[in-house]
């Protein structure tokens, strides 16, 4: 199979504080790949990372055969992003969101139109397309973020907890929208959550990171046997402990973490 | 490269165009001045031989609303990136010149416009032009000001995280850019320093440079004005394109 993300030895130091610590993994192209952590472990550092909006302190990264770094533009293009926070224009309606997006994006005008009515009845708001965003729910605003990363057939589609607030129903609908694609349109995804039931139905991979280093990788089953638990949660609770994470992160659990590598 | 400047731009408008209340909004200090200011020391001004203070302060009006507008649009920066919508300009496979350019151009529209909506308030309060053919050399002024003082919005935005430090920005440039500007007074026989002061208040050839069109009285000269006008402009393009490429989320 082919590598469409290789991540080696990626690196990103805060002044002095390392946010994230030679990290290195692969994503195959197709795969749904699920990175895992406590608050603060470093998942959204890499992904902005990956997704260009910071710059490494070391390491190497490939998306899609470009790098980020000195391949900006056609990095860009190779993916779509929904970020943890909102990002539309709510004085904006969906559809002038996604001719927005579609516009920065270089989509052909001929084909743009077509393309954005297609992602609006793919999400189901099509009916509210000419509504302002500022007047739909938590729900409606991810659903168009969707249609809005997708918009420009990216290869590889980020999530930085793309379910977080949203109720079960919801997350259900998202998610099998992200599997239909997936498994319609080949297209990679990548992303983050702190529902562990949700990276386990989903994912083929995981990977855990927490301190900064990539603790774990592999399928959700190769964890659970190594951990001998009988959910990811579990097993997600037992590489990474019990303890309620601060952001400051003390010697001591530096230590403890160690541990816990040396035992798996 | 184009249509993404374009897109830009037209977001601008629409965000300016769909908000009534902002409209409203900031058209009530121009008013409030125009009013109180031209009225008020209207009589005053008259004896001391200076004239009608209503044909003399309506330029500087304009520039105040030009200033405050064009500002404000650059730092609109600040709640895109509160609100995450930064972001996604961010990630695009664009230039982050070319998204300046697109924002500076749009927030610059929005000002013009909001100009001219002052200038048409101030005929009604009694403003005349001098000459109705100079009326599109002071817009020309306009358009330089708010382009202006949108980059320069930018650049501090570029720089602020977050809106907590607006409130030294409002008093301690907004606020000394406009009293020292010549909008309230006439710029001849002032104190040394003051008139030091004025002369590199870049908002002084904005009023200066709408005085004389509308006018036809000018303490540098209309030509001067522009010619300043013009190399601060691109002055500031160069520093708030620069702080603006330097922002990291």
């Amino acid at each position: 199979m082919n590598s469409i993300i290789k991540v080696s030895n990626l690196t990103k130091k805060f002044n002095g504080f390392v946010a994230v610590d030679h990290i290195s993994f692969q994503v195959e192209e197709g795969e749904i790949f699920a990175f895992l952590g406590p608050n603060g472990a470093g998942k959204t550092t890499t992904i902005k990372m990956l997704t260009t909006l910071l710059l490494p302190t070391s390491g190497s990264i490939m998306l899609n055969g470009f790098d980020p770094v000195r391949e900006q533009a056609q990095a860009r293009r190779s993916f779509g992003i929904v970020f943890q926070d909102p990002s539309l224009d709510d004085e904006l309606t969906a559809k002038e969101n996604l001719e927005f997006h579609g516009v920065l994006y270089k989509v052909p005008s001929v084909l743009l139109k077509k393309r954005i009515d297609e992602m609006l009845k793919f999400v189901e708001l099509w009916d509210r397309r000419d509504h302002l965003v500022k007047t739909f729910s938590g729900g409606m605003k991810r659903r168009l973020e969707i249609a809005r990363g997708l918009l420009h057939h990216p290869k590889i589609f980020f999530l930085d907890e793309p379910t977080l607030g949203l109720d079960p129903q919801t997350r259900n609908h998202l998610w099998s929208y992200l599997q239909n694609l997936n498994n319609q349109e080949k297209i990679t995804i990548f992303f983050t959550t702190h529902y562990m039931e949700e990276a386990e139905k989903i994912a083929q991979r995981v990977a855990v990171i927490d301190y900064g280093k990539i603790i774990v990788q592999g399928t959700p089953a190769s964890l659970k046997a190594k951990t001998k638990t009988k959910s990811l949660e579990e097993a997600f609770l037992v590489l990474t402990g019990h303890g309620i994470r601060e952001e400051e992160v003390t010697s001591l659990d530096r230590l403890r973490l160690r541990r816990r590598m040396w035992r798996h | 490269m184009l249509d993404v400047i374009y897109i830009l731009w037209l977001r601008q408008l629409k965000r300016y165009l769909r908000s009534r209340s902002r409209i409203v909004g900031s058209l009530g200090q121009p008013v409030l001045f125009l009013i109180a200011l031209g009225f008020g020391f209207g009589p005053i001004y008259a004896r001391a031989g200076g004239g009608s203070y209503i044909q003399f302060l309506t330029p500087g009006i304009i520039a105040m609303s030009v200033l405050f507008t064009s500002i404000f649009s650059g730092i609109e920066i600040i709640w895109d990136r509160q609100f995450g919508f930064l972001k996604e300009t961010l990630v695009a496979p664009v230039s982050r010149l070319e998204i300046m350019i697109g924002r500076t151009l749009g927030g610059a529209t929005v000002a013009t416009i909001q100009g001219l909506i002052v200038f048409v308030i101030s005929i009604v309060a009694g403003f005349r032009p001098d000459n109705i053919f100079n009326v599109f050399l002071g817009v020309i002024v306009m358009i330089l000001t708010a382009i202006l003082f949108t980059a320069l919005g930018t650049a501090i935005a570029s720089v602020l995280e977050d809106m907590q430090g607006f409130q030294l920005i409002m008093n301690f440039l907004i606020m000394p850019l406009f009293f020292l500007s010549g909008a309230l007074f006439p710029l001849e026989g002032l104190p040394p320093v003051l008139a030091f002061i004025t002369s590199i208040d870049p908002l002084s050839y904005g009023v200066d440079g709408m005085r004389g069109a509308l006018t036809g009285a000018s303490h540098f000269g209309t030509g001067t004005d522009i010619a300043i006008l013009s190399l601060m402009t691109l002055v500031l393009l160069g520093i708030g394109s620069y702080l603006f490429s330097k922002i990291q989320i």
